[in-house]
């Protein structure tokens, strides 16, 4: 049975007059990965910032680990670990140093410190590179160092601010299969990312953040299914049946050189039973069927999409006082 | 673990961390040194002897040289402050409960053991430049005593300027007027012969009295008027520089 790992309720920060959270609930199962996605300033690292008591809300209630994070900020620090959007290792100590230090200020004994940044070194492969200074290693390395050091406190909520940006595509594979055997052994992990291909990689649950609020939240499949865009693609061996179709399907929209149609819908059982019937009853004969889904990328434009409603309100308003004015 | 011994065994990790730094890149030692020691040489053996200050001029430039010294060595903790706030590593600290004071007093206390070690490298030097101090052991006292003080005022200073800055080197430009000053005071030659403005301005600057002072014990002549307001001086910048970086530290997650 799952708890709630992470549970937030009507989150708002604003800075000065500049809105950052406008109003965001979020509930993070216990031993799940969950993915907050959105564009560069969405409002990803102030919301991370907030779960983890760096940054308190204007408004709002977070219980993280069973802890409010205004009152009991020390219980929530004790339960989490952080790594940040940036590899935040000490570049002018080792790799095994900088685990060290992380022991020390968590008051392990000398003796556990040093066998836990053993087996960290040992788990990310960092071994060999172990006395060497962090500044020596590539972002991959660092990255895996920062994540060791969050580690070493042994937290049961791991925070990832965007873990894999700016890492090639191997440190990013490398990267996902960590935090892969991380839940595997039951932890909790927090992501932030604007990697679609990530989210729908690792996590259980994705909220898509945008300006601020939460425009979606489901699974990867429940997201890309609410997103206008999934269509059914057929193709047909002459321009005769092409003809037939479209005239049969509404809504649809022809390719006479590829000789295919393209009928929106959900790609359900059901609709596809009732678009062959249809078809069957022109004696239409189809040589090739799709069923297209959106992936998370038109997911994202859809919900994130800025040329949407609320932003043509502006050019009205701005239209409107340019009449005044004469 | 007790409520005091805790921040005391942070503190105590992130001073061995700092010193781990500076050990690694003595450079942040040399770039203290080198300043004060070529500007020793320019004054002494190459200006010294074309103005009279009515004593010998290394006994004169000295107690400048020392303030220099201090004032030389800041950019690197500046820097190092700056991009351990840019880089997360103080938000991973803070996540860890780590005391701020830890954080916060380690890179003020290795800045001051830094500079000592750098302003003995420079007095050794000077020595050998034909400084020769007239200070009874209770003045030397004295002389430490002021030069760490100052040290201390400079360092949260610094500290500040470094959690306040947008990035390391915007920190670094902010030590600019630091190395500036000592030169519009009285490091060099007395303020009572400048020029109007540089004059009034050498006089009422915090470097002023505190080399005075400084001066004063290590020539045997301390002056009480000006060791008070050199220690209320470094006082208030101390707590002005304290407070400027509680507040930075609080505010920028």
């Amino acid at each position: 049975m799952n708890g709630s790992a992470i549970a937030a309720s009507g989150l708002r920060k604003a800075y000065k007059d500049k809105t950052v959270l406008d109003g965001i609930d979020l509930d993070v199962r216990t031993g799940t990965i969950f993915a907050l996605l959105g564009p560069n300033g969405a409002g990803k690292t102030t919301t991370v910032n907030v779960l983890t008591t760096l940054l308190a809300p204007d408004a709002g209630k977070v219980v993280v680990a069973g802890h409010d994070v205004s009152t009991e900020a020390r219980a929530v620090r004790a339960a989490i670990g952080v790594t940040g959007q940036f590899a935040s290792v000490d570049n002018l100590l080792t790799g095994e140093e900088n685990l060290l230090m992380m022991a020390d200020l968590l008051r392990l004994p000398r003796a556990e410190g040093r066998r836990i940044a053993g087996r960290l070194l040992d788990r990310f492969d960092l071994v060999e590179a172990a006395g060497k200074l962090a500044a020596s290693y590539s972002g991959g390395m660092r990255r895996k160092l920062d994540l060791a050091m969050t580690l070493v406190g042994n937290p049961q909520i791991i925070f990832l601010d965007e873990p894999t940006t700016g890492l090639d595509p191997r440190s990013r594979r490398t990267m996902w299969q960590i935090i892969r055997e991380l839940v595997a052994d039951g932890t909790t992990i927090f992501l932030t990312t604007q990697y679609l291909e990530e989210a729908d990689e690792l996590a259980g649950r994705i909220a898509v953040l945008d300006r601020g609020r939460l425009v979606a939240e489901g699974t990867a499949d429940e997201l890309k299914r609410g997103v206008p865009g999934s269509h059914i693609r057929l193709r047909f061996a002459d321009r005769h049946e092409l003809d037939v179709a479209a005239r049969v399907l509404h809504g649809s929209t022809r390719d006479d050189e590829e000789l295919t149609l393209r009928v929106p819908g959900d790609g359900g059982v059901r609709s596809l039973r009732a678009l062959l019937d249809r078809l069957d009853a022109q004696s239409v004969e189809v040589e090739e069927l799709s069923v297209h889904t959106p992936d998370l990328d038109d997911v994202f434009l859809a919900l994130t999409g800025h040329g949407n409603l609320n932003d043509q309100e502006n050019p009205d308003d701005h239209e409107n006082k340019e009449v005044g004015a004469r | 673990m007790s409520v005091i011994s805790a921040p005391l065994a942070d503190s105590s990790t992130m001073m061995r961390r700092n010193f781990r730094h500076t050990m690694r890149n003595p450079l942040t030692l040399l770039n203290a040194i080198i300043m004060p020691i070529f500007v020793m040489f320019l004054m002494v053996y190459v200006l010294g002897d074309a103005f009279s200050v009515g004593v010998d001029y290394a006994d004169y430039a000295t107690p400048g040289l020392i303030i220099m010294t201090i004032c030389y060595g800041i950019g690197p903790t500046a820097t190092a402050v700056n991009s351990d706030m840019t880089t997360g590593f103080i938000n991973r600290l803070r996540v860890m409960d780590v005391s701020r004071a830890a954080v916060l007093n380690a890179h003020v206390i290795s800045t001051v053991l830094r500079t000592l070690v750098a302003i003995a490298f420079v007095v050794g030097v000077a020595f050998l430049m034909g400084f020769r101090p007239s200070a009874s052991f209770p003045q030397w006292l004295g002389a430490i005593g002021i030069v760490v003080l100052t040290a201390l005022a400079i360092s949260w200073l610094t500290v500040a300027a470094g959690l306040s800055a947008k990035s390391p080197e915007g920190a670094g430009i902010l030590g600019v007027p630091l190395m500036l000053l000592p030169f519009l005071s009285s490091a060099f030659a007395p303020a009572d012969r400048m020029g109007p403005g540089a004059r009034q301005f050498a006089e009422y600057q915090p470097f002023t009295p505190i080399i005075e002072t400084l001066r004063g014990l290590l020539n045997g002549t301390p002056s009480t008027g000006t060791a008070i307001t050199a220690i209320a001086w470094c006082a208030g910048l101390s707590l002005a520089g304290y407070l400027w970086a509680r507040a930075s530290f609080t505010k920028r997650a």
